[in-house]
């Protein structure tokens, strides 16, 4: 008798292709025969932060070799098109009257090679009435201020005030604590940088878009694709190729994947577009950017009872998805995990002339749990209290019902101290300080700082269930059909797993079809960690319904009672109960079944709610505090995302996870100078986290399933970001808090930590 | 200009332009597409493969440069069916999950291990300082390569 | 990005290669390890019209001991520097030096002559050949000649060659048992120094470069000649930056500059004293 594959590290199908010829993403299909004879697209793109276009020049590029043609926004007969999270705001998909940030694309070059078009690119000449930049909230949104929507009427483009929301009351509202800290901080701009920059490729085939997008969510590029191209849906057909990472940066469509279509039928040709990694750190969404005003109050025996946070969310110069993060998901998960009784929140977006910003990878909830935790910090300083016990005095207490907290927010089922616990004794947390002690006593350059932190996020926040489809073919193979996308978290496994713990089908002749219009229509793509909890969830629920349509089936064939047939999922056939020699195959059934439409079985499998999965880190830092350099030494995270289905792919988010959340906390910035011009544009100014500065991480597991959905499971994708970055920067600030440090802006760089040393010496 | 190379083991000969790179090459020329382009500074090491038996970025070199040299990439490394001991390492420690940079990364980490063959945590971590992963967080990716070593 | 479209050509010799790029001049470049010049033709900082390769010229890698120096070819890849056994016993500062040059790809690839004739003062090797007092071998149209290390940094990416001069080697005295450090101050592994300090000392002598001090790389003599009067390590790494004019970028400021070359000097010091 086999025991149950889930909760098993088995080992990923995908991976001998992705290891022997590699994976085939966008720019690998040279083979589509649809793709024959294509044509490449470069964009040219705005050199200015803000402006009026006077005019775009594009004689000297026509005529360079290859070049096929130029079009503009005016070429094109493009309109304005609104934003869906503000709809005065509207924008033409090429520049047309306006430039609102460097890299915005103001014209499309279509050539025969890719160099050709970026030998054209350099040729393209606009003239603009340069308007003032504006980088900075702030200036942004001072009086006076030029607009970058007129139609607006301001820079600010949201506020929780337009939702009813009060504003935060001032000082009044800590009044009765016996102890207030307070701070300003910013939650850097970061860029997402998958590995894999954009990239997409289209064909017109009698009347029908075939369309080729580096996406997360193919559903969801369908509508603008087929608006913009002024065809029914019916006529597009995204498909997804191999997708080497998104982050969240690759949801919706960009204009310059949009567009393609209009451009492939101008030019009667197919097309391919990739972007370069220069144009995707300027034209790729940003992540995070926003200013936090924070004040917190409490008892002075270490309680918090009052917590105010004004969150300003730099919205970048378009109104997309980052606009929306910090009202709807910074703002519900304002309380974090801890029961405080009073909490005001308001959040205010801005456009600036910067890139825009997206749903990079925690969206939202890595600023509010970076925030409430630097503010139990500053609370700890002020009371001389040690940064666990501070907050294990104010965790919410294990709830395994659900918990609705003073913002509104209800998380399913949560252990909070039993995951800080877990942490610590890992972390050896006691330990570590003896040695800080011995340190700070020994005087020397090199200090050791701990930072813990403890959060609570919520995930499967987007969309309500998932579509899952399984065939079972005449071999007795089966097909998947998700809704998901996987780009890297091993779904073709995952979802093996699941049908195959129903079916008794090896895994290794279950096979995954995701991202393609025709194939799967309906899908909520993946991301904000939704995959399992929904896409599994969907996959195994209609595994078991299948398995019931089987034994249906069987019993025909059998010639026997429905209710007298089992399952042996270990040979994965059908017999009646008690005489297990006589079997019927799944190719048996499926064969059967050829006549009347086959065997499978297809359905929408909704879930009530999101989930909320937790934990605690401890991250350790040195500290050289004659250089400021921060070098992070240990790391432990305890992640509950409910039941684990796979541990090992489980560690892989969560590893993956804390190396970009230590990588805001210590190195990643992106930056602009006065003007608007980014200065970090490309990976060598860009510092993107690399192996030498990460330490191994060690796991712990813990599981408090929800009872949410059929596997008991929440989303780890995000998790080891938003507990890692405040737990690093409270380590740097640790290492050097006896110093009398209170703070340290991340990035935590070793010049920013030896400015803070020197001023507090001062 | 033409250009003639061994390129798993097998006799190239093309024509490309001078500033043609040899990623260029390896991918559009031969159809090897394994090999990935994910920067444009040299910061990356995606599109690592290994020149005469060394790694090298071969973003960062042209195609003319490699005339008459032994080049491996990714596809060249299996032999059949059977997994060179540093795919299959990665295979078993989950060292990849969008694979966008495996191959650069798994050629780069044979390249290390031929010249350092016990290497401890630290001269991995530093050794693979040329190749940028955003999924894996690197743990896996160090713990595959040690594990290698050991076999 | 794609390089602009240029000419190739390959030579054979350094008279040849000295007679190509003289014919093209300012549009021809030397293309060596190309680590340094494709990078900047990729981002179209560079777009020369010609390119003569001179990596196949034979005879320019070496690693020779020659009496009381170490002569290197100037198409020596970085690789070979890091582990030479001669240079190890001999000049072990450059050894050390060369192993933190770029990555392991970059050096496998990348020439000390490639390097030092490009003059980036946030390069590893300029400076420390600039401390270990060493002498540049050039080749031109008119015959050798050989260039001080200490004459031959000019400006920001600007070296004493003449556009039609190709350096053939590199002469580094040998270390004679000195005590010598190296600090690489950066953010990640594969960045340029932010700072960095490449040293010696042999009881009262000492040679200090700076990387990243300037825009061009720093011999920091005010150190040495502290050092030269009995100064304590202390006070003559204070005047680490007397000779340094540090920039200020989105990296470091200046004056953070000068602070680190403050701390690194001193420490570099420390473990160069025996």
């Amino acid at each position: 008798m086999g025991g149950s594959i889930l909760g098993e590290r088995v080992l990923r199908k995908e991976d001998p292709k992705f290891l022997t010829t590699g994976g085939k993403y966008v720019d690998d299909l040279l083979d589509e025969p649809l793709l024959k004879g294509a044509l490449h697209v470069t964009y040219a793109r705005s050199t200015v932060a803000h402006g009026k276009i006077n005019s775009i020049d594009v004689s000297d590029a026509i005529g360079m070799p290859g070049v096929v043609a130029i079009y503009t926004a005016a070429d094109l007969g493009l309109q304005p098109t609104p934003s869906s999270f503000n709809p005065a705001a509207t924008r033409t998909l090429l520049a047309s009257d306006k430039v609102r940030y460097v890299g915005e694309p103001i014209a499309a070059i279509i050539s025969e090679t890719r160099e050709q078009g970026e030998d054209a690119a350099e040729l393209v000449y606009a003239d603009y009435d340069v308007l003032p930049a504006y980088t900075d909230m702030m200036q942004a949104m001072a009086p006076g201020a030029t607009l970058l929507y007129d139609a607006c009427g301001s820079n600010v483009v949201f506020d929780t005030t337009v939702l009813g929301l009060p504003e935060n009351t001032g000082d009044d509202f800590f009044k009765d604590c016996e102890v207030v800290a307070r701070g300003t901080f910013m939650n850097q701009r970061v860029a997402p940088c998958p590995l894999e920059v954009r990239g997409s490729a289209v064909a017109w085939v009698d009347g029908r878009l075939y369309q080729w997008i580096s996406t997360q969510h193919a559903q969801g590029a369908l509508a603008p694709v087929a608006a913009t191209n002024g065809v029914d849906p019916s006529q597009v057909r995204i498909l997804t190729p191999d997708v080497g990472g998104g982050f969240g940066a690759k949801i919706g469509a960009y204009p310059e994947e949009i567009l393609l279509g209009v451009l492939s039928k101008k030019v009667n040709k197919p097309l391919r577009w990739r972007e370069s990694r220069s144009e995707s750190m300027v034209a790729l969404g940003h992540g995070r950017a926003q200013l936090q005003q924070v004040v917190i109050g409490g008892t002075k025996d270490g309680k918090v009872t009052h917590y105010q946070l004004h969150a300003f969310q730099d919205s970048g110069a378009w109104v997309d998805m980052g606009t929306i993060l910090a009202p709807f998901m910074t703002r519900p998960m304002s309380s974090g995990v801890y029961a405080i009784p009073n909490i005001e929140c308001r959040t205010t977006s801005v456009v600036t002339n910067t890139t825009p910003t997206v749903a990079y990878r925690g969206a939202g909830r890595p600023e509010a749990t970076a925030a409430i935790e630097r503010a139990m910090d500053l609370f700890a300083y002020e009371l001389g209290m040690d940064a666990a016990e501070v907050r294990r005095k104010n965790l919410i207490p294990k709830f395994m019902e659900p918990h609705t907290t003073v913002v509104g927010q209800t998380y399913d089922v949560g252990n909070y101290e039993e995951s800080l616990n877990r942490a610590l004794e890992a972390a050896d947390y006691a330990g570590w300080r003896k040695k800080q002690a011995t340190l700070r006593a020994a005087g020397g350059a090199k200090q050791i700082g701990i930072g813990v932190s403890v959060y609570v996020e919520i995930t499967g926040g987007v969309g309500n269930g998932e579509q899952a489809k399984i065939e079972i073919l005449d071999d007795g193979r089966a097909l998947i059909y998700t809704g998901t996308s996987p780009h890297g978290q091993g779904h073709a496994t995952s979802w093996a797993m699941l049908a195959s713990e129903k079916t008794g089908i090896p895994i290794d002749r279950i096979d995954l079809v995701w991202g393609d219009t025709d194939l799967t229509p309906v899908g909520s793509g993946t991301m904000g960690s939704r995959s399992l909890q929904q896409g599994g969830n969907a996959v195994f629920s209609v595994a078991g319904t299948l398995v019931e349509k089987a034994k249906a089936v069987a019993a025909r064939l059998l010639e026997a009672n429905e209710a007298d047939v089992v399952l042996d999922t270990d040979r994965a056939v059908f017999h009646v109960a008690g005489t297990p020699a006589v079997t019927k195959s799944w190719a048996d059934l499926a064969v059967a079944e050829k006549q009347s439409g086959g065997l499978s079985h297809d359905e929408f499998i909704g879930v009530p709610s999101a989930t909320f999965p937790f934990g605690a880190h401890v991250a350790v830092v040195e500290v050289d505090t004659e250089t400021g350099k921060v070098t992070h030494i240990a790391h432990t995270a305890c992640d509950d995302a409910g039941r684990v289905l796979n541990p090992m792919l489980l560690e892989g988010q969560i590893h993956g996870g804390v190396a970009q959340g230590a990588a805001q906390a210590l190195l990643e910035e992106v930056c602009y100078d006065a003007d608007g011009n980014p200065i970090t544009s490309n990976l060598a100014d860009y510092a993107f986290i690399s192996a030498a500065e990460l330490p191994s991480v060690t796991v712990v597991h813990m599981e408090t399933p929800t009872p949410v959905n059929l596997i008991g499971a929440k989303g780890i994708g995000e998790s080891g970001t938003i507990g890692s970055t405040p737990a690093l920067q409270s380590a740097v600030v640790d290492a050097v808090s006896h110093l009398g440090v209170r703070n340290i802006e991340m990035p935590c760089t070793p010049q920013r930590v030896w400015a803070a040393i020197a001023a507090a010496q001062k | 200009m033409k250009v003639s190379m061994t390129v798993n083991g097998v006799a190239r000969e093309n024509d490309v332009e001078p500033r043609t790179l040899l990623v260029q090459y390896v991918r559009e020329h031969l159809g090897l597409t394994g090999t990935n382009i994910g920067c444009d500074t040299s910061s990356c090491g995606a599109c690592t493969i290994h020149v005469n038996g060394e790694s090298v970025k071969s973003c960062t070199m042209l195609a003319v440069q490699a005339d008459g040299a032994n080049v491996t990439t990714i596809e060249g490394l299996a032999k059949g069916d059977t997994m060179h001991p540093m795919q299959e390492s990665f295979m078993q420690n989950h060292g990849l999950q969008c694979g966008y940079c495996t191959p650069g990364m798994v050629m780069a980490a044979i390249s290390l291990l031929d010249e350092n063959p016990n290497p401890t945590e630290e001269d991995v971590r530093i050794g693979l300082e040329g190749n940028l992963c955003r999924c894996t967080g690197y743990h896996n990716i160090v713990k595959s390569v040690l594990a290698a070593a050991k076999k | 990005m794609m390089p602009a479209p240029f000419d190739y050509k390959r030579a054979s010799s350094a008279a040849e290669a000295i007679a190509l790029v003289g014919q093209h001049g300012d549009d021809a470049k030397f293309l060596a390890g190309g680590h340094s010049l494709l990078p900047l033709m990729k981002l179209r900082l560079a777009q020369p019209a010609v390119l003569v390769d001179i990596a196949r010229i034979s005879d320019l890698s070496y690693i020779r001991e020659e009496g009381d120096h170490i002569a290197i070819g100037a198409l020596t890849r970085h690789h070979d520097v890091e582990h030479s056994a001669l240079l190890k016993q001999h000049v072990p500062l450059l050894a050390h030096a060369a192993s933190h040059v770029g990555d392991p790809q970059v050096r496998h690839r990348g020439t000390i002559g490639g390097s030092i004739a490009h003059s980036d003062s946030a390069s590893d090797l300029p400076a420390t050949t600039l401390a270990l007092g060493a002498t540049y071998v050039a080749q031109g149209p008119n015959g050798t000649r050989e260039i001080a290390a200490t004459d031959f940094y000019k400006g920001f990416l600007e070296s004493a060659l003449a556009p039609d001069e190709m350096l053939t080697e590199i002469r580094v005295p040998k270390m004679n048992g000195a005590g010598w450090s190296f600090q690489k101050f950066n953010r990640r592994a594969q960045d340029w120094a932010i700072v960095g300090v490449a040293a010696w000392r042999r009881g009262n002598e000492a040679g200090v470069g700076l990387v990243n001090m300037g825009s061009v790389p720093i011999l920091a003599t005010s150190v040495a000649a502290a050092i030269g009067d009995g100064a304590s390590i202390a006070d003559a790494a204070a005047l680490a930056a007397a000779q340094a004019e540090p920039q200020s970028d989105n990296n470091a400021s200046s004056e953070y500059r000068e602070h680190l070359a403050k701390v690194l000097v001193r420490r570099a010091l420390e473990q160069s004293t025996k």
